[in-house]
C-alpha cells in the first residue's frame, strides 16, 4: 500500500532497463519499496539492473515482457499481479529511433511507433485494469516533451509520444474515482544512454531529476508532471510560435 | 473528494457501490465497495460472502489514516447498528451496538448521571471504533483506555458466526486494539462513570517551557481526572516546550450557580459552520500557526482554578467545527502519536527540540501522561509521555523527518498509535508491538482465509 505521501511499496517497472526507471526504482526503494519487478526482454543487462537493486535491499524479481509482443503481455504482466498488489506501474520503455535512417526505411520507423506506443497501449491497458481491480494504484507514464509539438529533427519519435501522452491522459479521465491514479511525466533532454553522442538541448535534464519528480508527482498526486518544471513555461510558449518559424528554430 | 462518511443514511445499496474512501486525514484515498448492514444477520451474511480482498468494519472514519478503508474490497459501515438495547442506571452499564457513537452515549446517558469511561478528543467516533482502537483519552492516568470498561465484546468472525469475547481471554486481548482485523465488533457492554453534573471544574495553568511542564504534570498529575497540555512546537530556544495545562474534574451540584442548578445535566452541544469543501492547501504556514500558538498561549490565564466548562468545549472543542479537516486542503494531513516510557524523557525533549527546529506548523499538538497499560495486543498506550501532533502532509521532506522520529522512538523502545498512523516504516512495527507475533498467530488460526483486510493491515503486515 502506498503511505500518506504516495510511496509505494511494491513496484512494477516496464522496460527494466531503462536508466530512468532504474533511477526511479533506486530513490523508491531508499523510501518505502520493497518488491521491485523488472519487466524486459531476458538479458544479461536485466538481470544485472535487478542485481543492483537487490544490493539496495529490494526484493527483486524480472518478468519477461517485450512490448512488441503484445498478443503476450496479458500473460506475463497478469502473473506479477497475482502475486501480490503492485502500489505503482512505471511504463518506461521506449526506442528513440534514428530519424535520419528511419524517414527512408519505413518498417524500421514502424518499429519505433509500435514499441512507443502500441506496446505501451496494450500494457498500459492491462496494468490499468489489474490496478483497478485493486482499488489503488498509481500508473506513471513516461511520456515526452518530444510529444508535446512534433519538430523536425525527429516527428517519428515524437510522434509516438505524442500518441502515448494523449493515450495517458484520457486513461486518467477514465480511472478518475476509481482509486487509481494516472501520472504523465514528460521529461525534456535526458542524459543517458539512449541519448549519448548527441547535443543536449537547452534544459538538459537527468535520471536522478525525472526521479525526485516523480516522487513529489506521487505525493501530490499530479496529473502531468514536467522535468524540468520550468519546462511546462518553455513548451506553453512553444506551442504557440507559428509554423513558418517553428520549422526554422534550431531546437 | 473522499467521503468521510461514504453513503448518506436512508439510501439502500446501490447498484456500483465501489467509492473512493480515505481517513480523518483525507490522505491515500482508495476505493472499496461500502455497504451498510441493518441487522446483525445482514453483517453476518456480508462477511460470509466477501471474496479475495476482504472487508473491514468503518464507524465514523475518525482514524487518521488507513485502518478503516480496504482497496477492491469491503467497507462495512456500521453506522446503522445504532441501537442501544440496554442502560442499568443502578449498576452503571450500557450494552449497544457497535455503531453507537460516544455522542449518543452522552445524549441518552447524561441526563441519567452517568457518563461514558473514557472520550477521546471528539465524541464522534463510534463504540466499535472505541474497541477496536482501544482509545484512551485525558483521564488514562487514571482510568486507563477504554477496553478497561468493557465487559464484554460480541464479535462476528470470519466464519460468520458470533463469538462472546470477555476480558482475561486471548481473543479479547486481541480484539481491543486489534484495528478490526478480528473480526466486526457488533455490540459492546460498557461500564460507566457516575457524575453529579454536565459541567466541568477546570484549571488551567501555563508551563514556560518543557521542563517546567513535565515536572507540573508528574507532581500534580493524580489530583485530576482530566489531564492534558497543549504544547506549542513552534516555540524554540528558552520557551521551548511552552504549553497550557489544563486538568479537570466533573463539577458536583453544589459547586454550581443556582441557575446552572436547575438543569445540572444538560447536553447541548452548539455548532459553528463548517468549512467549505474546497478550501485551498497551504493555509496553515509556519506564519499563520505561529500566530495563532503565540496568541493560545497569550490567551491562557498564568493560572486558574475551578472554572466551570461544559463539556463539548473541554473534551472536543474541535467538534464544534464539522469537517474541520477540510482545512487541511486537498492534500490532506497526518497526524503523529507515539509514547516513550517514563525514563525517555530525554527522548521526548530531543523530539521536541528537532520538531521545534524543523518548524512544523502544528497547532493542534498535545502531551500527556499515561498511567497503566492495559492488555490489549496492540493496544498504544503504555506508562510513560505521549506527543499527538497534526501535520500538513505537503510539507516537503515530511516524509524522511517522520522516519526519523521513529527511529527515536523505537530506539527508546516506543512505539505510534496505529489509529493515527497513515506513514509507518513496517520494519519497526514488531520492535513497538511485542506482542504482534502472537496477534498474527491469533488472525491466521480465527481468520485462515484472510477475510478482514485493511489498507492499514496490507501496509504494515499485521
Amino acid at each position: 500500500m502506498k503511505d500518506a505521501f504516495g510511496t509505494p511499496q511494491s513496484l512494477l517497472v516496464l522496460g527494466g532497463t531503462s536508466e530512468i526507471g532504474l533511477a526511479v526504482a533506486r530513490r523508491l526503494i531508499a523510501r518505502r519499496a520493497r518488491t521491485v519487478w523488472l519487466a524486459g526482454r531476458p538479458c544479461p543487462e536485466l538481470e544485472a539492473a535487478a542485481e543492483g537493486l537487490r544490493a539496495l535491499g529490494a526484493d527483486v524479481r524480472t518478468v519477461a515482457f517485450d512490448a512488441l509482443e503484445t498478443a503476450a503481455h496479458e500473460e506475463s504482466l497478469g502473473k506479477v499481479f497475482t502475486e501480490g498488489d503492485i502500489d505503482m506501474v512505471l511504463l518506461a520503455f521506449g526506442v528513440l529511433g534514428d530519424q535520419a535512417n528511419d524517414e527512408g526505411d519505413p518498417p524500421a520507423a514502424v518499429r519505433v511507433a509500435q514499441t512507443n506506443y502500441t506496446g505501451a497501449v496494450s500494457a498500459g491497458l492491462i496494468c490499468a485494469a489489474a490496478l483497478q481491480n485493486q482499488g489503488h494504484g498509481s500508473l506513471v507514464v513516461l511520456s515526452s516533451v518530444a510529444g508535446e509539438r512534433a519538430r523536425r529533427a525527429n516527428f517519428i519519435y515524437g510522434s509516438s509520444k505524442a500518441g502515448l501522452d494523449a493515450f495517458a491522459q484520457g486513461l486518467g479521465d477514465a480511472l478518475y474515482g476509481t482509486g487509481v491514479h494516472v501520472m504523465v511525466v514528460r521529461p525534456g533532454f535526458v542524459r543517458t544512454r539512449m541519448t549519448a553522442g548527441r547535443p543536449a538541448a537547452p534544459l538538459a535534464t537527468t535520471p536522478e531529476a525525472v526521479a525526485a519528480a516523480v516522487e513529489l508527482g506521487l505525493r501530490r498526486r499530479s496529473e502531468t508532471v514536467w522535468v524540468p518544471g520550468t519546462l511546462r513555461i518553455a513548451m506553453t510558449a512553444l506551442r504557440h510560435v507559428p509554423r513558418p518559424l517553428f520549422r526554422r528554430l534550431p531546437v | 473528494m473522499p467521503a468521510e462518511n461514504p453513503l448518506p443514511t436512508d439510501l439502500p445499496t446501490p447498484v456500483d457501490p465501489f467509492v473512493p474512501v480515505s481517513g480523518w486525514g483525507r490522505t491515500a484515498t482508495t476505493t472499496a465497495a461500502v455497504l451498510r448492514p441493518r441487522s446483525q444477520d445482514e453483517a453476518a451474511a456480508a462477511v460470509r460472502d466477501w471474496g479475495v480482498r476482504g472487508g473491514i468494519a468503518r464507524g465514523l472514519g475518525r482514524a487518521y489514516g488507513d485502518a478503516a478503508q480496504n482497496a477492491g474490497g469491503t467497507v462495512l459501515d456500521m453506522t446503522a447498528l445504532r441501537r442501544i438495547h440496554a442502560v442499568d442506571t443502578e449498576a452503571g452499564t450500557v450494552v449497544c451496538d457497535a455503531g453507537v457513537s460516544l455522542h449518543r452515549l452522552m445524549e441518552v446517558l447524561l441526563p441519567l448521571g452517568w457518563f461514558v469511561p473514557v472520550t477521546p478528543g471528539t465524541r464522534h467516533v463510534t463504540v466499535g471504533g472505541a474497541v477496536g482502537a482501544d482509545i484512551h483519552g485525558k483521564n488514562h492516568h487514571v482510568s486507563g483506555a477504554f477496553s478497561r470498561h468493557v465487559e464484554s465484546v460480541e464479535l462476528l468472525t470470519a466464519d460468520g458466526s458470533v463469538h462472546t469475547a470477555l476480558p482475561g481471554t486471548d481473543l479479547f486481548d486481541a480484539t481491543t486494539g486489534g484495528m478490526g482485523l478480528t473480526g466486526v465488533i457488533l455490540s459492546a457492554k460498557i461500564r460507566l462513570h457516575r457524575v453529579e453534573t454536565s459541567l466541568m471544574s477546570v484549571d488551567t495553568e501555563r508551563a514556560t517551557d518543557l521542563d517546567d511542564l513535565m515536572a507540573r504534570l508528574a507532581a500534580t498529575d493524580h489530583r485530576y481526572r482530566y489531564s492534558v497540555a497543549w504544547i506549542d512546537l513552534l516555540a524554540r530556544g528558552r520557551a521551548l516546550g511552552r504549553s497550557v495545562l489544563t486538568r479537570g474534574e466533573h463539577a458536583p451540584l453544589d459547586a454550581l450557580p443556582a441557575r446552572a442548578r436547575r438543569d445540572p445535566l444538560a447536553f447541548r452541544p452548539g455548532r459553528l459552520p463548517a468549512p467549505p469543501a474546497f478550501v485551498p492547501a497551504g493555509l496553515l504556514t509556519r506564519t499563520t500557526v505561529g500566530l495563532f500558538n503565540e496568541f493560545w498561549y497569550r490567551r491562557a490565564p498564568r493560572s486558574r482554578t475551578g472554572r466551570l466548562q461544559r463539556i463539548p468545549s473541554f473534551f472536543h472543542p474541535l467538534d464544534a467545527v464539522p469537517h474541520w479537516n477540510r482545512i487541511y486542503g486537498r492534500d490532506g494531513f497526518v497526524q503523529y502519536q507515539f509514547v516513550v516510557g517514563h525514563g525517555q524523557e530525554e527522548t521526548l525533549r530531543r523530539i521536541v527540540r528537532r520538531i521545534a527546529r524543523r518548524r512544523c506548523p502544528s497547532f493542534l499538538a498535545v502531551l500527556k501522561r499515561f498511567g497503566e497499560a492495559d492488555p490489549g495486543w496492540l493496544s498504544f498506550p503504555v506508562p510513560g509521555w505521549t506527543l499527538a501532533l497534526d501535520i500538513p502532509a505537503g510539507l516537503s521532506g515530511l516524509g524522511g523527518f517522520l522516519d526519523e522520529l521513529d527511529e527515536e522512538v523505537a530506539g527508546a523502545g516506543g512505539r505510534v498509535y496505529l489509529a493515527k498512523d497513515s506513514r509507518l516504516r513496517p520494519e519497526l512495527l514488531a520492535g513497538m508491538y511485542p506482542r504482534l507475533a502472537d496477534f498474527r498467530t491469533l488472525r491466521a488460526r480465527l481468520d485462515p482465509r484472510g477475510v478482514f483486510a485493511s489498507d492499514l493491515s496490507r501496509r504494515l503486515g499485521l
